[in-house]
């Protein structure tokens, strides 16, 4: 048992501490640097140069142009955007009318797109993902129509891990010239994302995913798609998001993009070890446990399970008091929890998929911490199985 | 290692200081907070849980730098004290959630959570005093605030639950515990303090009735004990036993709700002399020794939250009941809610006041059973 005073922490798919080297980066621009970027005079111009430099650095990371990249407050704010701002130019450019969405999204994206169409009179079908939470491209094929304004489909599933085939996907969207959007924000530490390989038309990223900064994230917007914009005010960003941009946030994000894509693979491989370490430790040890999402088509960092007969955020209490950090699918801190959408979506029972639990390794993660996460986790298992036969 | 204790917290200023003061003693301390049942679409306005007193919860457990946990109880409260609570209603009885929730939801459920976290105690904010000696039973005393006391909704406690419990408040006053507040600094709910149930959200209890068990609201006869109908009532959930107001019959000397019977879906009325009893039986007992006394003793009772004590005989009879017969004549016994056993402030049991029989056959059985 680990001491709960220095709890270790396996949940980077929650958040992630900041890299020390993009704080040295966002420092000047606090104080020193703190113009306004719109400003004619040399305090805006400095600030302007370090938002611009950040920008070119990112694209050139996504081997996209400057000018597709546009910075939000982050992956919610990118979702909301892609979806909103393309499901309304849709509607006004060509009258088209329906959402495809797959049903294993974030609720950035999925409340989002309920929205859409309970307040705004989008027609909204869903995707259904496979048993492992995977989106396969046949089922895309199969409801794109001529008035799709917008797809999206997630690249890496925040509660299962599972990674989907989003470069096949976009060709047949691109074959149809409907946008697609997909939401990079769990992909973006632990995979290469190359928006011209991928083929994608909107990708949204969160910094504090990929150790920057919290409440800054950024959308890839294609050349040529058509977005209106979801907040309206001054021409800051392409005239698609208004108000003054967070110079120092984005320029650390750009320094914490390029430093995990600029080392994704070795990073993959150490992770994955990590992971394999977890994913089958909990398995031979934890007796009526199931892995949820694809077995090899994961996120590098990513392990979940299902419990048969626990309740998620009880296990996690005792986690937390054993000193692990992990979350759940149904992660709730307001003690109100319900199945997640996701799980349920992949058509696991309530009662399974109320016990689940995620565990996400990162950069800082070392194996002797997995051996005792492996250690204590059997037994506390079994206590939260006890309090629900109580 | 310290020894770890859990304290329910509510954001309220009692659990906060608890918390303050049991941490303050060396004990390694956890916040955990009940999310308790609403009805659906009225969750904001459950008294013990609102969003607001869970921040504030949260608020205090970061200043004391101590781990916080929202526990889900809300299907145990909704299966067992709301079930509770309408059966009671709906077998005529006026039934008291709060004794339900304590034994089965938080000295219960969030005492095996507490357990199960490595806790040797769990402690609440409650204005109780627990005397504990090695090798004892731990017994349970009246608060020395006299008018926080809440040693009434405590009677339910168990000995295997009270060998858990720890009150930190029982010695102080609220003044006392007020002020402790203050020098810390620690926020607290700005929500004045309420009797209403928790789940009521501040809304009469009628108007739940009405929505969750509506075929309780039947209108019925109004009666006097000779049986002759006076009037008609609204039905039996809207009257309390000892009411006066509003029963709508017009007679030159007021009445009083007797009895509601059930059965008949009658009220029974009467005058202020057939209000005043002096038996009662109590059934469902719980003593927090464990055992039940053997022979008659004479203690003082408390037959409600807000009652004052009053002297009387306690006879045990069988199956976990007891008759209490009180030195003076009592107004207002209300079947469901619980009659309290106290001798010199300690807290011998208590159990829940059972309908009386019909009154002319009532002195024979209660003489049989007494004798039995």
């Amino acid at each position: 048992m680990s001491d709960p005073k220095t709890p270790i922490y396996l949940d980077y798919g929650a958040t992630t501490p900041m890299d020390e080297r993009v704080w040295q980066v966002m420092q000047p621009f606090f104080s020193q640097d703190f113009g306004n970027p719109s400003s004619v005079h040399a305090f805006g111009q400095r600030a302007e140069a370090g938002l611009e430099a950040a920008r070119r650095d990112m694209a050139a990371q996504l081997n996209a142009e400057p000018g597709e990249l546009i910075f939000t407050s982050g992956g919610t704010e990118s979702d909301n955007l892609a979806l909103r701002g393309a499901a309304f130019a849709a509607r006004a450019a060509r009258g088209a009318n329906h959402i495809l969405v797959s049903n294993v999204e974030h609720a950035a994206v999925a409340r989002n797109a309920v929205q859409l169409a309970d307040s705004h009179g989008f027609e909204l079908e869903l995707i259904p993902a496979d048993q492992q939470g995977q989106v396969q491209p046949e089922e895309v094929a199969a409801r794109l129509r001529e008035d799709t304004a917008v797809v999206s489909v997630v690249m890496a599933n925040n509660e299962v891990g599972t990674i989907n085939p989003i470069t096949e996907i976009a060709a047949l969207c691109r074959a149809r010239y409907i946008p697609l959007h997909t939401d990079a924000v769990q992909a973006g530490a632990y995979l290469p994302i190359n928006v011209q390989s991928l083929g994608v038309d909107l990708l949204s990223l969160g910094a504090h995913k990929f150790y920057g900064p919290k409440g800054i994230g950024a959308l890839y917007v294609s050349e040529g798609i058509k977005l209106l914009p979801t907040q309206a005010g001054g021409s800051h960003e392409e005239g698609l998001r208004a108000g003054t941009p967070n110079v120092p946030y984005i320029v650390g994000m750009a320094q914490a993009f390029s430093l995990v894509q600029g080392e994704t693979e070795a990073r993959a491989t150490t992770l994955r070890s990590l992971r394999d370490q977890v994913i089958n430790g909990v398995l031979k040890s934890v007796p009526d446990a199931q892995l949820t999402g694809h077995p090899e088509q994961r996120l590098p960092n990513h392990a979940s399970f299902l419990f048969q007969g626990v309740d998620g955020n009880a296990l996690l209490m005792l986690l937390d008091g054993a000193g692990f950090a992990c979350s759940s699918g149904s992660a709730c801190k307001t003690g109100d929890p319900e199945p997640s959408e996701i799980l349920t979506a992949m058509g696991f029972t309530r009662e399974w998929a109320l016990g689940s639990l995620r565990v996400t390794v990162g950069i800082h993660t070392q194996p002797d911490e997995i051996e005792a996460f492996l250690t204590a986790l059997p037994a506390l298992v079994e206590k939260s199985r006890a309090l629900e036969t109580a | 290692m310290s020894t770890k204790v859990v304290v329910a917290m509510s954001g309220g200023v009692d659990s906060s200081v608890a918390a303050a003061l049991l941490q303050r003693q060396g004990y390694e301390v956890i916040g955990m907070m009940m999310r308790l049942w609403s009805e659906p679409g009225r969750e904001s306005h459950n008294r013990c849980c609102t969003p607001e007193s869970m921040g504030i919860a949260r608020q205090v457990a970061g200043q004391l730098g101590i781990p916080f946990y929202a526990v889900n109880a809300q299907e145990s409260f909704r299966s067992t004290v709301v079930e509770y609570f309408l059966e009671g209603y709906a077998s005529g009885v006026t039934p008291n959630p709060c004794l339900a929730c304590n034994r089965h939801i938080r000295w219960e459920f969030l005492l095996e959570r507490a357990l199960a976290q490595g806790a040797e105690f769990m402690a609440t904010g409650h204005y109780v005093r627990l005397q504990r000696e090695p090798g004892q039973p731990e017994r349970l005393f009246e608060a020395v605030d006299q008018a926080k006391d809440q040693s009434y909704v405590l009677s339910v406690l168990r000995p295997d639950q009270l060998r858990h419990a720890l009150f930190p408040l029982g010695d102080l006053t609220k003044p006392e515990v007020r002020a402790i507040a203050a020098e810390l600094n620690l926020p607290a709910a700005t929500s004045k303090e309420s009797q209403d149930l928790c789940f009521l959200g501040g809304e009469d209890y009628r108007a739940f009735l009405q929505r969750n068990a509506p075929q309780l609201g039947a209108p019925g006869p109004i009666q006097n004990r000779a049986g002759e109908v006076l009037g008609e009532h609204s039905g039996l959930i809207h009257y309390t036993i000892g009411q006066r107001k509003g029963l709508g019959i017009a007679a030159p000397e007021p009445f009083y709700v007797l009895e509601k019977d059930q059965a008949q879906n009658a009220l029974i009325v009467g005058n202020q002399d057939e209000l005043g009893d002096r038996e009662l039986s109590a059934g469902q007992m719980n003593w927090t020794q464990g055992a039940a006394p053997s022979e008659p003793f004479a203690a003082d009772v408390k037959i409600r939250y807000k009652a004052t004590k009053a002297p009387a005989q306690i006879s045990p009879l069988e199956g976990d009941r007891v008759h209490i017969r009180f030195d003076d004549p009592q107004r207002g016994f209300t079947p469901g809610q619980a009659a309290v056993i106290y001798r010199e402030g300690e807290v011998l049991g208590g159990g829940l006041i059972e309908a009386a029989p019909p009154k002319a056959a009532r002195s024979q059985v209660q003489l049989a059973e007494a004798l039995a």
